[in-house]
């Protein structure tokens, strides 16, 4: 592939151009390719909650989206590297560049409507049929599922989760277990240091801070379990702050919030009355 | 400055920095409590714990710790226990420090115990009055939780240097757990107990060998 053996001035750039335009369409095609239908399947957060299979399908779709790009840069890179490599002999400048207007046209173009589109694509996403996409919305979430949600607190402490179901008389259990299929409206907050309730598989993340309600939606779409953990770094044993969450039958998840309330019965006659968050009141102090 | 020359100090920098990186991680890893084996007992082991207002000796005579004594009677200032699997572990605490109250009341319930009770000065109970915590004994990863019951703010006789002695103001509180396969299970203290630190969860509470560690079972 030497320059050399190629017409020059114009004729060249075209014969140049024609080849990078076939590499890196034909890796853009396998790549997407690729993507899609063999790592697609494969990629996080998963299937198991509406919000879940949302954010793979945005994950599959920023990272076709990506190829087209990252082959544009490295095969220009890697075909200028080879093709017009300087060679023995005497060292040359090349031509003089000045300016492409269409180049830079095109290049300005591509790129606002790339970012314009992403913009309004995430904005639907999170606004649209996704409600939220399993992110803490705060304490007024813009985009709310419309049906029953089983309401359920998420309390972070140092360094445990324990969640407290209002509609089950306040009971506060250590395991968390959602409804099959019923959209479920999670209030996170914390009651010392900042934490963050990462429910991994079912693709929900929001932040819990002390004194503060982060409002997130998840809808499971099966039965199974997921991985529970603390996204923010809260001391000596974030790293153990993990549990396992369980997604139920409705008739499971019945008897289980039953059981739930027998066992914590004890408990739960101490708790306080239910609020959006308990810092600073109750706040006790050592010392 | 010759080639050669500046070549040896970087190499000599280099040197002195991997020997400062490996002292760092030394003195680390060497800082971490040692650990005492439980008494043996029938069926199983037993354990026998303190917990004191202040320890009452360097590095931190202010800080609120747990103790353990071993086989022989001999207190060890240390977090790091030793307990045979799939074996009966029976726990006695002695508690020294005045009530705290806990932050959450959902760790005033016993659970994880056998019968998710204690008794507390001879008393089986399976709750506390959460304002009346001064510590709890939590193993997370085994469901056991464990609140235990401070000695009035107006008790006589309090004791402020470890290891304290029966003769002084305590709660004992006692209970026996099953132990399951080997592994190395931290525990804490959910109590925000730690004075002076913010909201009760500095300092002690963030260091092993004080109000936190491990259930080493083996």
């Amino acid at each position: 592939m030497a320059s050399e053996a190629l017409p020059s001035g114009a004729p060249a750039e075209r014969v140049h151009g024609r080849r990078l335009l076939v590499i890196w369409a034909a890796l853009t095609i396998i790549s997407v390719l690729l993507i899609v239908f063999v790592a697609g399947p494969h990629m996080p957060p998963g299937n198991f909650s509406k919000e879940a299979r949302d954010q793979r399908h945005i994950n599959i779709l920023l990272a076709a989206l990506a190829m087209p790009v990252l082959f544009g840069v490295w095969t220009c890179l890697l075909y200028i590297f080879s093709t017009f490599r300087q060679g023995e002999g005497e060292l040359q400048d090349g031509p003089p560049v000045r300016g492409h207007a269409r180049l830079q046209v095109v290049w300005v173009v591509a790129t606002a409507v790339i970012v314009l589109a992403l913009g309004a694509f995430g904005t639907e996403e999170l606004l649209g049929s996704a409600k939220g996409a399993g992110g803490g919305q705060g304490p007024d979430p813009l985009a709310v599922p419309a049906g029953q949600k089983v309401q359920v607190q998420v309390i972070g402490q140092q360094w445990a989760w324990t969640f407290r179901y209002p509609a089950y008389g306040g009971v506060e259990t250590s395991q968390l277990a959602l409804p099959e299929g019923q959209t479920t409206e999670l209030h996170v907050t914390s009651l010392d240091v900042s934490h963050s309730f990462w429910a991994i598989q079912l693709g929900v993340k929001a932040d819990a801070i002390p004194g503060s309600d982060n409002v997130a939606f998840v809808t499971p779409r099966h039965t199974g379990s997921f991985e529970i953990r603390c996204a923010e770094l809260c001391g000596l044993w974030h790293g153990h702050m993990h549990n396992t969450g369980v997604v139920m039958t409705a008739a499971g998840f019945a008897a289980w919030i039953r059981q739930q309330q027998a066992v914590n019965a004890p408990a739960t006659k101490t708790l306080p009355p239910y609020s959006t968050h308990y810092f600073p009141d109750p706040i006790r102090r050592a010392g | 400055m010759s080639v050669g020359a500046k070549a040896l100090a970087i190499a000599c920098a280099t040197a002195l920095a991997i020997v400062l990186v490996a002292i760092y991680i030394v003195d680390f890893l060497a800082a971490t409590p040692s650990t005492v084996k439980a008494a043996s007992a029938p069926g199983g082991a037993r354990l026998t714990l303190q917990t004191v207002a202040s320890y009452g000796h360097s590095p931190h005579p202010d800080w609120v710790s747990y103790l353990v004594q071993d086989g022989g009677g001999k207190w060890h200032h240390t977090t790091v226990f030793k307990v045979p699997a799939h074996s009966l572990v029976r726990v006695t605490i002695y508690q020294y420090d005045t009530a705290t109250g806990l932050r959450n009341p959902f760790w005033s319930q016993v659970r994880g115990t056998v019968g998710n009770s204690m008794t507390v000065d001879g008393k089986t109970m399976n709750a506390l009055d959460p304002d009346l915590a001064s510590h709890t004994f939590a193993i997370p990863d085994m469901g056991i939780t464990v609140p235990l019951k401070g000695v009035a703010d107006d008790a006589k006789n309090q004791c402020s240097v470890a290891p304290c002695p029966l003769s002084m103001a305590h709660t004992t509180i006692t209970f026996t757990f099953r132990t399951g396969k080997p592994g190395k299970y931290r525990w804490q203290c959910f109590v925000p107990c730690a004075a002076s630190f913010i909201f009760g969860n500095g300092g002690p509470m963030q260091s092993p060998g004080w109000m936190d560690g491990y259930l080493v079972v083996a």
